[in-house]
Formats: structure tokens, sequence, C-alpha cells
């Protein structure tokens, strides 16, 4: 067994009598290619939320890397290699791809604060924010406003922001949520070009798309986990089928 | 920013370098900073309060216009500034640079101590605690009649020529001569900020609040530290006030000053660095006008010039003007 990049153990969270995580366990190896799946209202975003700091659990542990991030606030967590994308698009709208990188690059370099230095004296940052989203195909579109993107490049732009971070495990929630089918494979085409040592979980809703792309599949119902294996256990799970596919006959 | 046909062939490198090169529209309106003096020479007392409320105009574009922190109590800083200086003058030394910068560093010192605040909260909450402590420092002058004369206003402020020449005279030649100059070195540092990383960090939060920590960013330290140069800038502007005009009044701390900055910025233009200098000379220009045909309505048209130009202009003067720009330059 490979080394454990980040784990749940015992999460726990409700908003009053609403249990939206309830005994969660979770162990993401090292360049791991995982699916969290679910139905609607599961806790899946509540999970990553959990995960990445954004709301605070009631009882349970959250490492990273095998250090202990539980306390820790977002931002912290994500200088120590954690880090999200969202699943309603997140972005800078007033800022260019470049600037919105860049920003991101200075922040992880820690020059963010410099007020007294011209930002195009950082020359390498800028590289390597222009660099990120080249690797994405944003290099043509890097000088255009946010808001006036397409929908689809924005989303690759959400991943373009993550992995400035350099990220050793990176939250993807729905990368391609509200893209047309023919495109999200677009954008998974990228996720899956990702580095073997960047460790993911994403969440996707399209069964093609996860069964294509993940190693492992977690099933979240009603804020616990239902099972997890393979793709192929999930498939064959007749239990899955019931209450994530739904086994209505319809008509 | 969407100038997509100059911009393709450019390397990201020399993009970023270019959004900071002067233009040549910047040159100008520098150098027609200077037309006052042949132009309007009886006009300099009015220039010089012009250009040390585009100061302040300007103190409050950086956090309002750029890290989108709305303040109705910018006056606190404008004042104590003043007082500082006025203070400084009466109990120290009268050598105007040095009483700046003194006023300049005591100010700081408390727009740091409030960033504390500050930094914690947003939007309504932001606005009523920074009408709070405006108010609360406004009264704290007024109770300390024996330190800065209360409601009398501060009596016996002299200030000696600035560099050892040049006196203050009564037709505002050096205290213009002053102003702008303070007005210029201090907007060189805030373009330079701007330019910055720092200042694409306050753009960052302005535009979005939630992501910053996603990218690692810690939003607070930054609005900390970015409150506490709008403080310092803010009161340099009062401190120029009080030594051009040798005397502070209790007014430098009013609620109306407050709004009326933000007024200005509005007017101008928000998060364009020349907005609040623009706001400033045209609402300045129209007040000085306006009570000259009716001393006691101008408020009047001001609210209509604010309710013409939000409604015509959300991004103020300067936003409308390059939207102008843009749209003959398409032609």
């Amino acid at each position: 067994m490979s080394a454990v990049a980040l784990s749940a153990r015992g999460l726990q969270k409700s908003f009053g009598s609403l249990a939206v995580a309830r005994d969660i366990n979770i162990d993401l190896p090292v360049g791991a290619r995982y699916a969290l799946i679910g139905p609607n209202g599961a806790g899946k975003t509540t999970l990553i939320n959990l995960m990445t700091g954004l709301l605070t659990p009631n009882a349970g542990q959250i490492t990273l890397g095998g250090e202990d991030v539980t306390a820790l606030r977002p931002q912290a967590r994500v200088k120590r290699g954690l880090a999200r994308t969202f699943q309603i698009n997140t972005l800078f709208a007033g800022l260019n791809p470049l600037e919105a990188v860049t920003l991101a690059v200075c922040e992880r370099r820690g020059i963010a604060d410099r007020f007294w230095q011209n930002i195009a004296g950082n020359k390498d940052a800028i590289e390597e924010a222009y660099g990120i989203l080249a690797r994405l195909k944003l290099g043509d579109a890097c000088y255009q406003t946010t808001r006036e993107l397409p929908y689809g490049r924005q989303r690759l732009l959400e991943i373009a922001l993550a992995l400035a971070t350099k990220p050793k495990v990176l939250l993807l929630d729905e990368p391609a949520a509200g893209v047309p089918v023919e495109e999200s494979g677009e954008i998974f085409e990228v996720v899956a070009s990702l580095s073997d040592e960047l460790t993911l979980l994403f969440i996707e809703h399209d069964m093609h798309v996860v069964f294509r792309f993940a190693t492992h599949i977690i099933v979240l119902v009603g804020g616990a986990i239902f099972t997890q294996g393979s793709p192929a256990e999930i498939a064959a799970d007749p239990g899955v089928r019931e209450v994530y596919l739904g086994t209505r006959k319809h008509g | 920013m969407t100038t997509l046909d100059a911009s393709r062939a450019l390397t990201p490198q020399a993009y970023m370098q270019g959004l900071s090169r002067w233009q040549p529209i910047e040159i100008i309106f520098w150098l027609a900073t200077l037309l006052p003096f042949w132009l309007f020479p009886t006009y300099l007392s009015l220039a010089s309060q012009i250009a040390i409320t585009a100061l302040f105009a300007l103190s409050l574009d950086l956090i309002l216009g750029y890290a989108g922190i709305v303040s109705l109590g910018h006056a606190a800083f404008f004042g104590f500034g003043a007082y500082s200086a006025g203070i400084f003058s009466k109990f120290a030394w009268s050598e105007p640079i040095s009483g700046l910068i003194a006023a300049a560093l005591l100010t700081g010192l408390l727009g740091y101590a409030s960033s504390f605040i500050i930094s914690r909260f947003r939007h309504l909450t932001l606005i009523m605690i920074t009408l709070g402590l405006g108010l609360l420092l406004k009264e704290a002058a007024n109770s300390a009649h024996w330190l800065t004369g209360g409601s009398d206003g501060l009596q016996g402020v002299s200030i000696a020529p600035v560099f050892g020449l040049f006196k203050f005279d009564l037709y505002g030649r050096t205290a213009y001569g002053y102003s702008l100059g303070v007005l210029f070195i201090v907007f060189l540092f805030a373009r330079r900020l701007i330019n910055s990383p720092f200042g694409l960090a306050l753009r960052g939060i302005r535009e979005n609040f939630v992501r910053m920590p996603a990218i690692g960013a810690d939003s607070r330290a930054h609005i900390r530290k970015v409150y506490t140069i709008s403080a310092i800038v803010a009161g340099i502007a009062g401190a120029l006030l009080a030594q051009t005009t040798q005397t502070v009044a209790l007014e430098v701390l009013s609620f109306e000053r407050s709004a009326d900055v933000v007024v200005m910025l509005v007017l101008g233009g928000a998060g364009r660095l020349y907005g609040g200098l623009i706001g400033a000379a045209v609402y300045m220009i129209a007040r000085d006008q306006f009570s000259g045909i009716a001393p006691q309505y101008w408020y009047f048209w001001i609210g209509a010039l604010l309710v013409m130009v939000v409604t015509l202009l959300p991004n103020g003067i300067l936003g409308g003007l390059s939207k102008l720009l843009k749209r003959w330059s398409r032609r």
C-alpha cells in the first residue's frame, strides 16, 4: 500500500438536526484518481468543504501527508498542498486569466505582499503563470477579461488557479459542471493529463466519465459512505444501482 | 485589458510591463495641474484645497476602489493627521516636511491599530464600524479641548517656510505648490502599489473574496496592510490642510467629510487611480460655483450631479470617458 496523501478520520458535521457528514473515513493514496459520487444532497461538496477547511467538522480529523490539519484555516491548508476547484465558477471576474494565475503564483511564492515592486519585474512568476495557462489551452485567451470568457474556458481557469498553488492533493468539485457533454471530455482530458504524483479526488455525475477516469470510486449517500471500490466493483454493485442510478422503471 | 489585436503578439511579460507604462494622457494631466499658477493665480487657494482633497480621495481609492472596503469614517484619519500636524507645529517645531512625516507616522499607527477590527468584517457591518470609529474620534477631539481647542478649533499653528525658502503666502502659491508636490509624490507611490503583486492581490480581494483563501491568500493580512497605508495617505492629506491653512477646525473629523470623499470617488470612478483626483476636482469646483449661485442650497446640485453620474455613468466620469474612447477608437 502506498503512502496516504490525504485522509479523513471519523468526520462528522451537522447543521442543526441535519447530519451532512456521518463518520466519514477516507484515505487518498499518493497519485490516486478517486471519484466521489452520490445523489444530489449526499454531502459531496460538504465533504470537500470540510477537507479544505471552509467548514469546521463537529468531530473527526483531517490529515495531509500525515500532518493533522484539522485546526488550520483554508489558506494554510493550501500552503501545505491541498487545493480545490469550485462547482460554481469562483473566479476573479474582472481580472484576466494571466493576472489571476499570476496572483495565485505570487501568493504561493509568498511575494504577494510586496507593494513596492512592479509586478512586471517578477518575470519568472509571470512565465510560470503563462505556462500553466498554456498547458490548459488558455494561452490565447490569457489577456481576455475572465467574465468575457466562454463558460468552458472558465471551467479550465478554475483548474488553472488551483494548479498555480502547486498542490499535492487536488479536489475537483464537478470540474465539467454545466459544460455540454461534447466539451466535458476535453476538460477531463486535461484532468487526466495532470502529473501522476498529484493526488486527485473529483466529484462527477456523468458515469461514463467516472468509469473512464477514476481508479477507485467512493459512493456517498445521506452524508455517509455507502460503499467504495474499483469501477468494476461499483458497476456490479446492485445496491449502488438502487440508491444512485435508481431502479424505478421509466415509462 | 481587451486590446486583443495589439497584445496577441506580446509575450506575457511585455504585456504586464505595458500595464504599468506611463500613458501620454497621464503626462498631460500632470502638466495641466501646473496651469493654475498662470491661468488662475487668484484661485490658488482653491487649487490647493483640490490637491489636498484629491490626495484624501486617493487614500480612499486604495481601500474602496482596489480592495472593495467601504468606509464611511475615513475622515478619522484625515482629521487625525490634521491635528497631529497642527499640534506638532505648536509643541515641537514648525518645519513643515518633518511635521508632515510625523503626522503620517502617527496616523499610520492609528490605522494599523484599527485595521485589526476592520479586517475581520465586511459589507454593512464594516460600514457601521468605520462610521462609529469616525464619530468616536470626533467626539474625543471635541472633548479634549486642552489639546485640540475643541469646537473653537486649534489655534496658534504656525508653519515655517517650505525648505526654508517658500513662505506660506496669502494667495496660496506656496500652499498649492507644496500640496501638489506632495500629491504627486504620494501618487507615484500609489501607482507603484497598484501595479505591484500586492496591488494584484487587492484586486483579487475585490473581485472574489471567497476565492482568495483557496489560492492560499491571507486576505486579512492584505487588508490590514492596505488599510494602514490608506490611513497614512489620508493622514498626510489632513496634515497638508492643517499646514497650508495654519489652523485645524473640528470639521476635519466630520461625517460630512467622510461622506463627501466617497461621493467624489464615485463621481470620478473608483478603482482607477485618477478617479479620486478627477472626482475631487469636479466636486470642489462644482461646490465653489454652486455655492456662488445659491449659498444655502449647493448640496442640492451636488445631489443632482451624483444621481446623474451614477445612473448614467456607473463607473464614474473616468469609466464613462474610457467607454467613449473605446467606442471612438473602434470606428
